[in-house]
C-alpha cells in the first residue's frame, strides 16, 4: 500500500453525486443534489445552517442512507451493488469496507475518550484492515507526528485541547489511507485561537492528492484551499464555482446576501 | 481591604492593571510586617500595589461544623459502648460460631450461589439488553416481556415454582419438535435439585434487572461514538465491546454493584428450598441452641464482610473504567495514606498550596 499522502497520485477519489434526495420524516432536506468532485480535488460546501450541507456529507460514506439518486466513488456505488437492473443494498460488512476508503472528521471530534491518542489512531487499521498491531502503532505515531502531536501519543482525549483533539481525529481518519476525506465543520467546536492549527493541517492535506470534501463556515480558509466552492441553501445547490469567482462575483442573489452576512469587512484580499 | 479600595477608586495612569499581580511584583512590599497590611499614606500609597505572597493564610472558622462533629462523635461512642457492654448481645457465642465449620460451609454456598447466578445473570442480562436495543420488533418484545414477567413476580414464588417444576412437567426432554426424536430426556425432579432451582431462580431474576441496567449504560454513551466507529469501518461486535461497553461501564458499575450486593443477601431467600447456605445454616443452629440473636449476628457480620470486600473491588474497578473520563485519576486510599505519612501533613484536597 503506497502512502499517497506524500506522493500525490490524484488518480483515485472521484466523487459523483447524482440527484440525491433525502427526507427526515416529511421534510425534504436534500432536493436532488448533483455534484462531482475530481480525484485530488478540494470541494468546500458553504451555506446557512439547516441547508443540508452536513447531511450531504454524511450520505457520501453512507452514514445517511439516501432516499433517491445515487453516489459513486471511482465509479462504484456507495451502499449498493448493481445486479441486472436491480440495486441490491450491500450487507453491513461491505459497507464497512467501503467506509475504510472514506475518512471522516466530525464537528465534535468523536474521539474515543477511553483510548489514548495513539490507540484512537491505531484501532481501525487493525480491526478494519487486518494490519498488525505493531505496524498500526508505527503508522499511528507517524501520523501523529504529521499533525504535530507525536509527544502526546499517550494522552487521553480529555487531556488535550480542542484543537489537539481535532488533529488527533484527522490523524485517525488518515490511518486507513482513505481516497477521500470528509470534514464536517471541523473547526466549529473550537475556540477561535485554536482554529488555525486545525486549518493548517487540512491545508497540508489539500496538497497531498487526497480528495477533500469540507463543510465549513471559515470563508477565508475556503477561499484559500478550495478548487470548487459549493453554496447550498434549503437542500439545493444554489451556485458552485471557483473560489475567486464565487466569492468576488456571485451570480445569485441568495449567494450574495449570504456572503455579505458571513464575510467580515476585513476580508477583502 | 483599604489598599484595594484606594487603588481602584483612583487608578494612576501608569500603574499596570491592578488585577494582574505579576505586573506589580517589582514594587516592594508595602510594610515590613507581613501580618499588618498597612499602606503608607500619600501619593506613594496609591502605588503600593501589594504583593500578598508573604501573607499568612487564615482559614475561615466553622464553629457549627465542630459542634456537629462533637455531637456525632458522642452518638457513635454511645452506640459502641452499648454494643460492647450489653451482655445480651452474647459476643462470646458470636465468636464461638463465627468460624464454626457448618457456618463456614454455609458461607461458601452463599458465595457460590452469588458468583454463579451473578455471572450468569449479567451475561443473560447483556444479551437481553442487546435484544432490547436491536431493530427487530420480535427481539425487542421478547426481551421486554422477559423483564416484565421476572420483575413483576416475587422471587420467592419464582423459587418455589422452579423447585416444583416436576409437578407441572414430569419429564424434560430435548428433541425435534413434533417428532419422536429425542436427544435427551430426564425426570424433572432429578434434574432440578435445590441447587439448580436456586441458581435458576436467582439467575433469571437477576438477568431481568441487569438487562435494564446494561441497557441504561449503553444508552448513556454518545451516539457520535458509534457513528465515528462505523465511519472507521469498525465491525458491529467490536463497536459494542471495544467502543461502547467500556464507556457504558461507568454508568453500569455503581448500579451493578448495588445489584450484586443485593444478590449476596438475596441468596438468603433460598432457605425456602432448605438449601444450606449461610442464612439457612444459622437458622438450623439457633433452632437447636435457641441463641437466636447471636447467630443472626454471625450471619450479619459475614454479610458485612462480603459487602465490604465487594465495595473495595467496586472502587478499583470503577477507577479502572474512569480512565480517560477524568483528566487525572484521583489518588487511591492507599496512595493518600502513603502521601499523608510521607509528608506528615494533612492531605489537602482543595489543590491550594
Amino acid at each position: 500500500m503506497s502512502t499517497t499522502l506524500e506522493a500525490p497520485a490524484a488518480t483515485r477519489g472521484l466523487v459523483e453525486i447524482t440527484k440525491v434526495r433525502k427526507f427526515f420524516g416529511p421534510t425534504e432536506v436534500l432536493k436532488g443534489i448533483s455534484l462531482t468532485v475530481e480525484p485530488g480535488g478540494v470541494a468546500v460546501i458553504v451555506g446557512p445552517s439547516g441547508s443540508g450541507k452536513s447531511t450531504l456529507l454524511r450520505t457520501i460514506n453512507h452514514l445517511e442512507k439516501v432516499d433517491g439518486g445515487f453516489i459513486a466513488i471511482d465509479g462504484q456505488l456507495v451502499g449498493y451493488r448493481v445486479k441486472g437492473n436491480k440495486l441490491h443494498e450491500l450487507p453491513e460488512r461491505d459497507i464497512l469496507k467501503q467506509r475504510t476508503e472514506i475518512g471522516m472528521v466530525f464537528q465534535n471530534f468523536n474521539l474515543f475518550p477511553h483510548l489514548t491518542a495513539l490507540e484512537n489512531v491505531a484501532e481501525a487499521p487493525v480491526v478494519a484492515q487486518g494490519r498488525s498491531k505493531s505496524e498500526a502503532r508505527e503508522r499511528g505515531l507517524e501520523l501523529l507526528d504529521r499533525v504535530g502531536l507525536r509527544d502526546r501519543a499517550d494522552a487521553y482525549p480529555r487531556q488535550l485541547s480542542g484543537g489537539q483533539q481535532q488533529r488527533v481525529a484527522i490523524a485517525r481518519a488518515l490511518a486507513l489511507d482513505p481516497k477521500i476525506l470528509l470534514f464536517d465543520e471541523p473547526t466549529s467546536a473550537l475556540d477561535p485561537e485554536l482554529v488555525n492549527e486545525v486549518l493548517d493541517v487540512i491545508r497540508e492535506l489539500a496538497k497531498s492528492g487526497t480528495t477533500l470534501v469540507i463543510v465549513t463556515h471559515e470563508m477565508g480558509f475556503a477561499r484559500d484551499v478550495a478548487d470548487t466552492v459549493v453554496f447550498m441553501d434549503q437542500g439545493q445547490i444554489v451556485e458552485q464555482g471557483k473560489p475567486q469567482d464565487i466569492f468576488t462575483n456571485p451570480r445569485e442573489v441568495r449567494t450574495r446576501s449570504f456572503f455579505s452576512k458571513v464575510i467580515e469587512p476585513a476580508f477583502n484580499i | 481591604m483599604s489598599s484595594a479600595a484606594t487603588r481602584t477608586s483612583q487608578p494612576p495612569a501608569e500603574t499596570p492593571s491592578p488585577i494582574d499581580p505579576q505586573a506589580v511584583t517589582d514594587t516592594p512590599p508595602a510594610a515590613d510586617s507581613p501580618s499588618a497590611p498597612a499602606v503608607p499614606a500619600g501619593p506613594a500609597g496609591l502605588r503600593a500595589a501589594v504583593d500578598y505572597a508573604d501573607y499568612r493564610l487564615v482559614p475561615a472558622r466553622r464553629p457549627w461544623r465542630w459542634v456537629g462533629t462533637v455531637l456525632v462523635a458522642l452518638g457513635v461512642a454511645a452506640v459502641v459502648w452499648s454494643l460492647a457492654t450489653n451482655p445480651r448481645w452474647e459476643w462470646g457465642v458470636v465468636a464461638q460460631w463465627f468460624t464454626a465449620k457448618s457456618v463456614v460451609n454455609g458461607l461458601v454456598e452463599t458465595l457460590k450461589l452469588t458468583a454463579i447466578s451473578g455471572a450468569l445473570g449479567f451475561i443473560l442480562g447483556f444479551i437481553l439488553a442487546l435484544m432490547r436495543l436491536s431493530a427487530s420488533p420480535l427481539l425487542v418484545s421478547v426481551s421486554w416481556t422477559f423483564s416484565w414477567i421476572f420483575r413483576s413476580t416475587p422471587l420467592l414464588v419464582q423459587m418455589l415454582l422452579w423447585y416444583n417444576l416436576g409437578y407441572l412437567y414430569e419429564k424434560i426432554s430435548l428433541g425435534l419438535p413434533f417428532t419422536d426424536i429425542r436427544f435427551f430426556e430426564a425426570q424433572t425432579t432429578t434434574l432440578i435439585s435445590q441447587f439448580a432451582a436456586a441458581v435458576l431462580g436467582l439467575t433469571l431474576n437477576q438477568a431481568a434487572y441487569s438487562a435494564e441496567i446494561i441497557r441504561g449504560g449503553i444508552l448513556s454513551v454518545d451516539q457520535g461514538q458509534v457513528e465515528a466507529a462505523s465511519a472507521l469501518g469498525i465491525p458491529a461486535w467490536r463497536r459494542s465491546t471495544r467502543i461502547v461497553l467500556p464507556q457504558a461501564m461507568r454508568a453500569i458499575l455503581p448500579t451493578a454493584f448495588n445489584e450484586i450486593i443485593g444478590l449476596v443477601k438475596g441468596t438468603s431467600i433460598v432457605y425456602v428450598l432448605a438449601y444450606s447456605e449461610l442464612f439457612y445454616t444459622v437458622q438450623v443452629i439457633y433452632n437447636r441452641t435457641q441463641q437466636v440473636l447471636p447467630l443472626l449476628l454471625v450471619a450479619t457480620l459475614w454479610y458485612v464482610v462480603i459487602t465490604s470486600v465487594l465495595s473495595v473491588f467496586q472502587y478499583y474497578i470503577e477507577r479502572h473504567y474512569s480512565k480517560g473520563a477524568v483528566r487525572t485519576l484521583p489518588l487511591t486510599p492507599l496512595q493518600k495514606a502513603r502521601k499523608f505519612f510521607a509528608t506528615h501533613a494533612p492531605v489537602n484536597t482543595t489543590g491550594r498550596k
